[in-house]
């Protein structure tokens, strides 16, 4: 019953949320563009249908995940379950905290694949390429990336290095890797990197993040709790350029057998 | 009716495939690793049905209404040939997201927490309330800045990847001047200034103006607007955390 409650309070908010952007849109669209909208009972529907499924979205996160996430995060670093998995002897190695990187890898891996903006653009992409980016390779490539650069922000935390080294590494990646990609994928996964961090990961990551800098002894919550959202959002610009390298590379290698199997055919033909 | 009935029911099976893997990794973690039941499992139960519920209609909104508004609104701009408004259109839509975006004024709250803590500004009520107004109003600013440099790149046909480079080369020179407990909420900030509703709405523009102008390509000229507003949050933050 508490639900039926909370679904209105919760669904006002949200339109207040938007309202801003409602403003600006309808704003510009009388005053600047001064053209009534095509399919306006449609565009409205549809931003009906939007506000509800946020509505729906955030209280089932704060229903299910949340509540969940969070618990399992306290679980994995608190100090009595670390002891009872550890692998090494005397005080506890970065090595002992083997469940909270795996565990980083699968929700980050998992929440990505949920990710309502990330499935926007997924769509767009998949729409103006024309079919050559496909909707899930693009949310698997980003997904991976996201899994990979929350197990290093892990990593990170429970060693207590400075942020700022892994982050110059990463750009430097970044940076080599755009001169080798395909250039129509660049912008893409510039893009990719921003859009997997928004209702679903940071929360859980931040709850992950706290935790972790909590338990861990040496490190402030303070100063060591931030910085996984920024690893979160280096990592897929990394794995989507990597992926797009990969079936570049695929794509060259087929064709060459291709062409060497047209080359025996013809050979083969020729002797005849 | 019957077919839109039919719509539903495939997106809402889609939306139960998407969240099949935290469903997963959640099992996984607690039956194996854990071996526990999480508490109030009725209640996380009722909770996933209506984050499937949620993404199914988000989805469907998103095709109706926010994706075809975005592009309708570049095109106008594009057909009507004015600049200056798309560029004034182009800052307030990413002010005016980010400024009441809940995750950022979540960070901004935390971050005067940390900065009264490393005694940067007195450990009191109203300077921290003022540096994290301060804060968000300093993101809000370089997300529309962003937007605004996106789309006069998309305009003038820069190359992306300049800028994105410059802008990598300001964030490490700043890392190396601004105070140490800056440096993980600015990364950071970068990251929580892209919402749900931000990201399909500047997508939406960014292909509908690469498209609606001739020689340029949607694929190549059409992202990155995401990629700035993801960045340049970076810079500004720093660069707050210098000047307080």
């Amino acid at each position: 019953m508490q639900l039926l409650q909370d679904f209105p309070v919760l669904l006002l908010a949200t339109f207040f949320d938007i309202l801003p952007i409602a403003a600006i849109i309808f704003g510009f669209q009388f005053l600047v563009i001064r053209k009534p909208v095509t399919n306006l009972k449609q565009v409205l529907t549809g931003m009906v249908y939007v506000l509800v499924g946020i509505t729906f979205f955030l209280m089932g996160l704060e229903q299910a995940l949340f509540p969940v996430g969070r618990s399992m995060a306290e679980q994995l670093t608190n100090p009595e379950f670390l002891q009872s998995v550890r692998i090494t002897v005397g005080e506890l190695q970065w090595q002992d905290y083997y469940w909270v990187y795996i565990f980083a890898f699968a929700i980050g891996a998992g929440t990505t694949i949920a990710e309502p903006a990330l499935i926007a653009v997924a769509i767009k992409a998949n729409e103006v390429s024309g079919g050559a980016i496909g909707i899930w390779g693009l949310r698997l490539a980003v997904a991976l990336g996201v899994a990979v650069g929350l197990a290093i922000g892990s990593y990170r935390i429970v060693v207590g290095a400075p942020m700022h080294y892994f982050i110059i590494v990463g750009y430097g990646i970044v940076v080599i890797q755009t001169f080798y990609s395909p250039k129509l994928i660049v912008p893409l996964a510039y893009d990719s990197g921003g859009v997997t961090t928004s209702t679903v990961t940071v929360p859980l990551v931040a709850a992950l993040g706290l935790g972790l800098a909590e338990t861990v002894p040496g490190r402030s919550p303070l100063i060591d709790g931030f910085g996984l959202i920024a690893f979160a959002s280096l990592c897929p610009i990394i794995s989507v350029m990597a992926y797009a390298q990969l079936s570049e590379y695929r794509d060259k290698r087929n064709m060459k057998k291709y062409i060497e199997k047209d080359e025996y055919y013809s050979k083969q033909k020729d002797k005849d | 009716m019957k077919h839109s009935l039919n719509l539903f029911a495939q997106s809402l099976l889609g939306s139960l495939r998407d969240l099949l893997p935290i469903i997963l990794v959640i099992a996984f973690f607690q039956l194996v690793v854990l071996q526990q039941t999480p508490e109030n499992l009725l209640q996380a139960i009722v909770g996933l049905v209506f984050v499937v519920l949620g993404l199914t209609f988000f989805i469907f909104g998103l095709e109706q209404g926010l994706f075809p508004i975005g592009e309708s609104m570049a095109h106008a701009f594009a057909s009507k040939g004015s600049v200056f408004w798309l560029l004034v259109f182009a800052f307030a839509l990413g002010f005016g997201t980010t400024i009441a975006e809940p995750a950022l004024i979540a960070v901004a709250d935390e971050a005067s927490e940390v900065a009264a803590e490393a005694g940067l500004i007195g450990n009191h009520q109203d300077a921290m309330e003022a540096y994290a107004d301060g804060l968000r109003l300093t993101v809000a600013l370089s997300v529309g800045f962003a937007i605004a440099l996106g789309v006069l790149r998309i305009l003038l046909d820069w190359s992306i990847q300049y800028i994105i480079m410059i802008g990598y080369v300001l964030v490490i020179v700043l890392t190396g001047f601004a105070p140490d407990e800056i440096i993980g909420i600015a990364y950071d900030s970068g990251g929580v200034t892209t919402s749900t509703i931000t990201v399909p709405l500047v997508t939406a523009l960014g292909i509908g103006l690469a498209s609606s102008i001739s020689g340029r390509n949607p694929m190549l000229d059409g992202f990155g607007l995401i990629a700035f507003a993801s960045l340049f949050p970076i810079i500004f933050v720093l660069a707050y955390g210098m000047i307080f």
